[in-house]
């Protein structure tokens, strides 16, 4: 199993897409830190780009690698190897290639400028993101059989939880602004990873207080251990919920 | 060594394969025939267990394939098409898959060493041609010695010298007893290396005779007129 995961990341090291996207990231932490006169000023700026583009980059790329790869893991299929090994293993290997790069572009920068508090947590919740759109974009391939279609979803997907979710939760609260929605809040954050990650970091930095009433129940429910434990849990499980239902779809889908 | 019995395949309205019973033997050279769309390919990926019949049952040396992988080991099988990762060389590719098999079998290095890969083991997958690739997958299909070969339009892409290389190697694996399946559209190459013919359409199994029974049966001496015999006789 291990051996495939070496190959798929020999190859994807030499990757252009995922070279200039190391570089890409590289370059905006850099500038960003340099640009702000304070560490947390940077974190902040560097939230907002890292929470858009690695969960794009991330599905978009591993979408668009499957579907390239589809003649090779058919040749991999027609070996003695168990098929939801197989997938698992290119999973692994496109989910490490990715953190890598992730880690190399705005890890490194991050330790380097402002490890404390925030810093840990952004490369953290970078890297949970990086995991979580790599899972559903290994969904989106088993589920669609047409590559133009699939990378459809793919980018769909990105969009939903990247903007359309926060206009619904925006309708929501609004509509319902009456009523007390701080548990709803809450609950509705759970659905979107990326909606996730923001409040934890958000309030890891102190600027919750910029958020209202809202921001000290969201400050209440995850500053705690068990908030912390509760994030965590709903983002491994975003990570593991499409990454089962495609090993489970994948292993008696017909190639 | 592998039989089909009543395999059924449908995809959505389109019924691909329709009760089709086979039974291959050691040292068989078998040529699937059809037109295209029979349902050729199809029933290939069924031995190999990437498309999943409907109903029947496929066995592999008496066991049954369904659920199992462990059967593989002993099928080596070359694409329609080779494509690859694009940033592999050969050599990875190559090293990658023994990685996956690592049974101890000993490595059938004639046909890289017939087509002089060794010369260009560190280039990248993308910078090949169609018919390079089409020799690193034969390649790879031999490499292993399994006992059965399954080849899928082995020839198409491949220079006259190539094809003519891989065609001596096909025969000298059958006569070391090996089942060997090829699915071919130029007929004329199948002549002088299959032994039997099983003939498909539109999902239905025709014939499966031996070719000399083909031959007797038709009047023709090429297997490309007897084709034609048949398929003449049965658009009447």
């Amino acid at each position: 199993m291990n051996k495939i995961i070496k190959y798929i990341i020999l190859d994807i090291a030499r990757n252009k897409i995922v070279l200039a996207y190391t570089a890409f990231l590289l370059l905006i932490s850099l500038s960003v830190f340099n640009l702000e006169d304070t560490g947390v000023k940077g974190i902040l700026s560097l939230l907002n780009i890292t929470l858009i583009i690695v969960p794009l980059v991330s599905i978009v790329f591993a979408t668009i690698y499957l579907y390239n790869a589809a003649e090779f893991i058919e040749l991999l299929i027609s070996q003695p190897i168990r098929r939801t090994r197989l997938l698992a293993s290119i999973f692994t290997g496109l989910a490490l290639s990715l953190s890598l790069a992730f880690l190399i572009g705005a890890g490194i920068p991050v330790l380097i400028y402002h490890a404390a508090g925030a810093g840990g947590l952004l490369v953290i919740i970078g890297l949970a993101l990086t995991l979580v759109f790599t899972a559903l974009a290994v969904l989106a391939a088993v589920l669609t059989r047409d590559k133009a279609k699939g990378i459809g979803v793919a980018i769909l997907l990105w969009f939903y939880f990247a903007l359309i979710f926060d206009g619904i939760v925006l309708f929501i609260l609004f509509q319902f602004s009456d009523y007390p929605m701080e548990k709803t809040s809450i609950a509705l954050s759970t659905l979107n990873p990326i909606d996730l990650g923001r409040i934890v970091i958000l309030l890891k930095m102190d600027i919750s207080a910029m958020m209202g009433y809202s921001g000290a129940v969201f400050r209440q429910f995850f500053g705690g251990l068990w908030g912390s434990l509760y994030a965590g849990t709903v983002l491994l499980l975003w990570i593991a919920m499409p990454l089962l239902w495609a090993l489970r779809r994948f292993s008696h889908k017909d190639l | 060594m592998i039989t089909a019995e009543h395999v059924n395949k449908r995809f959505g309205k389109l019924q691909v394969l329709r009760d089709i019973s086979l039974t291959f033997s050691p040292g068989q050279a078998v040529a699937l025939i059809g037109p295209n769309g029979s349902g050729k390919t199809t029933f290939i990926k069924c031995l190999l267990g990437m498309v999943v019949p409907d109903s029947g049952m496929i066995t592999f040396n008496g066991q049954d394939i369904a659920h199992s992988w462990q059967y593989r080991a002993g099928i080596g099988y070359m694409p329609q098409i080779g494509r690859f990762p694009d940033n592999m060389t050969i050599a990875q590719v190559f090293n990658m898959l023994k990685d996956i098999r690592k049974d101890e079998r000993l490595l059938d290095e004639d046909l890289p060493q017939a087509f002089q890969l060794h010369k260009i083991m560190d280039k990248r997958m993308h910078t090949l041609s169609g018919g390079t690739r089409q020799k690193v997958g034969a390649s790879l299909a031999f490499l292993f010695n399994p006992d059965v070969l399954i080849l899928d339009e082995p020839s198409a892409g491949l220079d006259p010298l190539a094809a003519e290389l891989l065609k001596e190697k096909i025969r000298r694996e059958k006569e070391k007893g090996k089942l060997i399946l090829i699915t071919s559209h130029i007929l004329s190459e199948l002549d002088d290396i299959v032994s039997d013919v099983a003939y498909l359409q539109e999902g239905q199994l025709k014939f499966h005779k031996t070719l000399s029974q083909l031959k007797c049966d038709t009047g023709e001496q090429k297997l490309v007129r007897a084709i034609a015999r048949v398929m003449e006789t049965a658009d009447l």
